[in-house]
């Protein structure tokens, strides 16, 4: 109980201050039958910091990490080398303890980071205007669908098969309870995107068109025609991205034509940490800046007439308006929104650019040399840092197998797509900065030993 | 320097004001370093990072290659380092000092917790990974499980919830699936007014209607109006217990029988469990639904905005719905993770995804640390400490600030002032931005908002009693300041990185991102 500073003479004399004889005296509106008399039994009691470093440090050992093997997973996250000093200027108690930036005089710090962030986000998708972050990728995702519903006053989203299937659990999870319509299929393996299939699809009832850049499969397209399709009809255009460090190589898809691009900010400054917490990334076109959901900063000036900032437009936000609010989001994602941020500081646009043709390159060199293996056939004509590849048999079965043997191979298409059979060959390999020309020897070498 | 009231901190003789300060030539103030903007220093050509050399290779992005300038300036590494720390320093937290704010639970953060969250076994490993490779980390999500429930008194639990709010949204998706699959198609959620903020969003984006239920005039839900709009189109009641006046629901049994007497479900807003933690479950309650804040009660940073967690630990009626992924512990003592591709068996009744994948892990691992630090019996000290805190500084203050509900019976781990009786023209702000100069973040202001005024003070049970002495002192002096009308308090503060700011003018003409166009303002 060591974070509780409070001592035994300390309570008795605030017990007489209170006016109370014991601390039960406290707790009498809680009904007599709901009061516990004692700690809850079949709980251990308190233990040393060196006690539960080593349970905890046991527990981590149950786990294969990926700087311990070779390593090709992504999908939706993704493996970077995150510099030093990031972490280390998140752990500033200044920014790891703070709250809510709710009283803007004390908490100048956080909210000019906001600000840069959103600036950097903005730009990065090529949009005008981004938020103060949201969750994650997947519930940004979803939280730009009703965006455009409010927008468009209709009720079907069109979902690219190519959209994180997570991404489209999430959607379909929502739509149950809100009525929205959601037209989506399951990928297939072949080369070419469905761009043309979501253009011929478009029609008066449609609110949106999600389409991931780069897709679930890696594969990249030119997003223009699709807006242009989109918005002949009165819809909108929705861009997912789950790999923003491609956006040091490609188009942003703001700058295709995309209205409300949301993404996954993990890849930048966040790391792998088993899922979450991640950054969700949210930027629209400047007209939408009132439907846009999410905490955000804005520049004002003090009483002195120095520059600040504050939160903003809270209006639209759960806080002030009960049941009139756009969502129910209440926390950001603050803390990584810093991190992605600071990273993203120490590239500037010269190391992004870097960071992201090492990517590409690597993954290229990666491609062909897997495309070689025996039984092994590369899908993607084009691609960043992701790629599939389509196998002799069941992925899912080969990515255990390979476990086995200290690989871990990728994402297969099987375990995210359980319901379609047309998939199940496939295996998504991400190769990022932090793959060595070993790794790739190694993946090569142990699916050519399964697949033979 | 008078004793008031004996037994209880006074303030010293107040402090005169210094000479106004010359201005510097910088803008600087010793160590408070003013800071430009990254656009305003870096450029597009600098980096604080180094690779690799690329391989040449024949691309394959086709006909996509961004040519044009990005807009992203960078910083070397020293100078990005000097960037955040100056930045750091303009920000209150609690490692500074007492962060008192009711509803919201700011208190210490054990660097323990850090640590074990940064072991490359949790932090390295990807949310695809094969089962097999991630033991150790289902088991923390599992022993962590186990805990809520046990702690709750409850079946189940939703351990992917992002934060408090996805929690609630979780706990209504839970609700409406149950009710459905009993073809039951209710309309309504009951929010009593003592409730959070988010609660009636949350019910409207399930698509519900909302209607609020009134509070009794000592700040609780009033039962007999709850019970008169009882019937067979609600859904669902959402109660913040303890509430948001900081008062123990008394009733809650009584509401929770007479809820599920009409065919309806109790959601419970958990936020504030730290008052009750180890001494009440709220399952013997008749909950059926609560999220957990661990961010709030177990102590996950809660840096500068979020992330946080909010697992929703759910009765025996809810459980079968909640949401994928989630754990089962199997007969040979693995692990395993139920999602799309095996739920069949297991639980086919889910919701479904509420999120891409298992949740926040690093909150995860960060909560089990704590509680394991804690144990049962120091988690039940907790809720007495918290409880003891708040309680020691309503009736050290509730002379000099109207406490609206000082006669209520105690309460919980928050004390509700307001300012009545504060002199004409002076306001909750004033004596929130005084309490900045005296080195304490405020209170929550104007929350709730059944209380006009209100001001919302949440010790925490991590502050020693000499810490709320000194809060307590500055808290009087605020108080008695403004009752008798001292308008320099109007001008508060006068010591922090910024005055007062003008939030009217971000709202009206809102500047959202840094353009060039600020270069040639700045340059004025």
């Amino acid at each position: 109980m060591r974070y509780l500073p409070l001592t035994d003479s300390d309570r008795q004399e605030m017990l007489s201050v209170v006016g109370a004889s014991s601390i039960d005296d406290l707790f009498v509106d809680v009904p007599a039958e709901a009061r516990l008399s004692g700690p809850i039994e079949g709980l251990p009691l308190h233990a040393s910091e060196l006690a539960v470093e080593r349970h905890m440090s046991a527990l981590a050992r149950q786990n294969l990490s990926a700087g311990e093997a070779p390593f090709f997973l992504g999908a939706g996250a993704y493996r970077h080398h995150v510099p030093a000093s990031v972490d280390h200027l998140i752990q500033r108690g200044e920014f790891l303890t703070a709250y809510t930036p709710y009283q803007p005089e004390i908490a100048q710090g956080t909210l000019q980071v906001l600000f840069e962030f959103q600036t950097q986000v903005a730009r990065l998708l090529g949009c005008d205007v981004a938020n103060a972050s949201m969750y994650d990728g997947s519930t940004a995702c979803w939280e730009a669908i009703v965006m455009a519903r409010r927008i468009t006053k209709r009720g079907k989203a069109l979902l690219s098969s190519g959209l994180h299937p997570h991404y489209v659990s999430v959607a379909q999870t929502m739509a149950k309870f809100t009525g929205d319509a959601l037209v989506h299929e399951d990928p297939t393996l072949e080369a070419a995107t469905d761009i043309d299939a979501l253009i011929a699809a478009i029609d008066r009832d449609t609110s949106c068109v999600v389409v991931q850049y780069p897709d679930i499969l890696g594969r990249i397209a030119d997003l223009t025609p699709l807006a242009d399709a989109a918005h002949a009809a009165g819809a909108l255009l929705v861009a997912v991205v789950t790999e923003p460090v491609a956006l040091g190589a490609i188009k942003a898809p703001g700058h295709m034509g995309a209205d409300i691009v949301v993404g996954e900010g993990q890849s930048i400054g966040v790391g792998l940490q088993f899922g979450g917490p991640y950054l969700g990334l949210f930027a629209c076109k400047q007209k939408y800046v009132r439907q846009m959901p999410g905490r955000l900063c804005g520049e004002t000036v003090d009483a002195a007439g120095k520059r600040g900032f504050v939160l903003t437009l809270s209006t639209r936000e759960q806080h002030i308006r009960r049941e009139k609010a756009t969502s129910n989001i209440c926390t950001n994602s603050g803390l990584c929104a810093l991190a992605f941020s600071i990273h993203m500081t120490l590239l500037g646009e010269r190391g992004l650019r870097e960071l992201a043709g090492l990517n590409h390159a690597l993954a290229v060199q990666a491609a062909d040399q897997l495309a070689q293996v025996p039984g092994v056939t590369l899908l993607n004509d084009s691609f960043f840092n992701e790629f599939t590849l389509v196998l002799t048999k069941d992925a899912r079965e080969t990515v255990r197998n390979l476990a086995d043997r200290g690989v871990l191979a990728g994402v297969s298409l099987g375990r995210l797509f359980p319901n379609s059979t047309a998939v199940g060959n496939g295996l998504v390999v991400a190769v990022t900065e932090t793959t060595t020309p070993e790794d790739i020897e190694a993946l090569a070498a142990a699916l050519q030993e399964e697949l033979a | 320097m008078t004793m008031l009231k004996e037994g209880r901190p006074t303030a010293p003789e107040p402090v005169k004001e210094a000479h106004m300060a010359p201005a510097t030539a910088t803008g600087n103030r010793a160590l408070m370093l003013e800071e430009k903007l990254i656009f305003e220093i870096g450029s597009t050509d600098t980096t604080g990072v180094d690779f690799a050399d690329t391989p040449q290779v024949a691309s394959r992005l086709g006909s996509l290659a961004r040519v044009d300038s990005i807009g992203l300036p960078g910083l070397s590494e020293q100078e990005t380092v000097r960037h955040y720390t100056r930045l750091s320093r303009q920000n209150y937290a609690i490692d500074l000092g007492l962060f008192p704010l009711g509803s919201c639970t700011m208190k210490h953060n054990p660097r323990l917790n850090e640590k074990m969250a940064r072991l490359p076994g949790f932090a390295d490993i990807h949310p695809l990974q094969p089962q097999s490779t991630v033991q150790g980390a289902l088991a923390v999500i599992n022993e962590l499980a186990i805990w809520l429930i046990r702690l709750t008194g409850m079946h189940g639990v939703a351990m992917t919830p992002k934060a408090g709010a996805h929690g609630e949204l979780c706990g209504l998706l839970c609700i409406r699936a149950a009710l459905e699959a009993r073809g039951d198609a209710r309309q309504v959620v009951l929010v009593p007014e003592s409730a959070h903020g988010t609660n009636p969003a949350t019910a409207a984006f399930c698509g519900y209607k909302v209607e609020d239920i009134p509070a009794t005039p000592d700040g609780r839900v009033d039962l007999e109006a709850l019970k008169a709009r009882l019937g067979p189109d609600v859904a669902a009641v959402m109660i913040t217990n303890p509430n948001t006046c900081g008062l123990f629901e008394r009733d809650m049994k009584v509401i929770s029988d007479a809820v599920h007497a009409a065919g309806a479900f109790v959601y419970c807003d958990g936020a504030n469990f730290n008052a009750i933690v180890g001494r009440v479950r709220p399952g013997d309650l008749g909950v059926d639904a609560m999220h957990i804040n661990l961010h709030k009660t177990f102590s996950t940073p809660h840096g500068g905005g979020g992330p946080g967690s909010g697992p929703v630990v759910l009765s025996e009626a809810l459980a079968p719905f909640g949401p994928l992924p989630y754990t089962a512990r199997m007969a040979d003592g693995t692990i395993h993770l139920i999602e799309e591709d095996n739920v069949g068996e297991e639980m086919p009744q889910s919701f479904g995804r509420m999120c891409a994948f298992h949740g926040q892990m690093g909150m995860f691992t960060r909560a089990l640390t704590y509680i394991l630090s804690h144990g049962a019996d120091g988690l039940r000290q907790v809720a007495e400490d918290a409880v003891l805190n708040a309680n020691y500084v309503l009736r050290s203050l509730d002379d000099v600030l109207d406490a609206p509900f000082g006669h209520s019976g105690p309460c919980m781990h928050e004390a509700l002032f307001s300012d009545k009786g504060l002199a004409e023209g002076f306001t909750t702000l004033d004596i929130a931005k005084g309490l900045i100069d005296e080195g304490f973040h405020p209170m929550t202001m104007y929350f709730p908002l059944v209380v006009h005024g209100a001001m919302l003070v949440e010790p925490t049970e991590t502050e020693s009693k000499a810490a709320l002495d000194q809060f307590i002192m500055a808290l009087r002096s605020l108080a008695e300041r403004a009752k008798a009308g001292d308008e320099a308090l109007k001008g508060a503060p006068y010591h922090a990185p910024r005055r007062r700011l003008d939030e009217t003018l971000a709202a009206r003409k809102p500047v959202l991102s840094w353009t060039e166009a600020d270069v040639a303002q700045a340059a004025e």
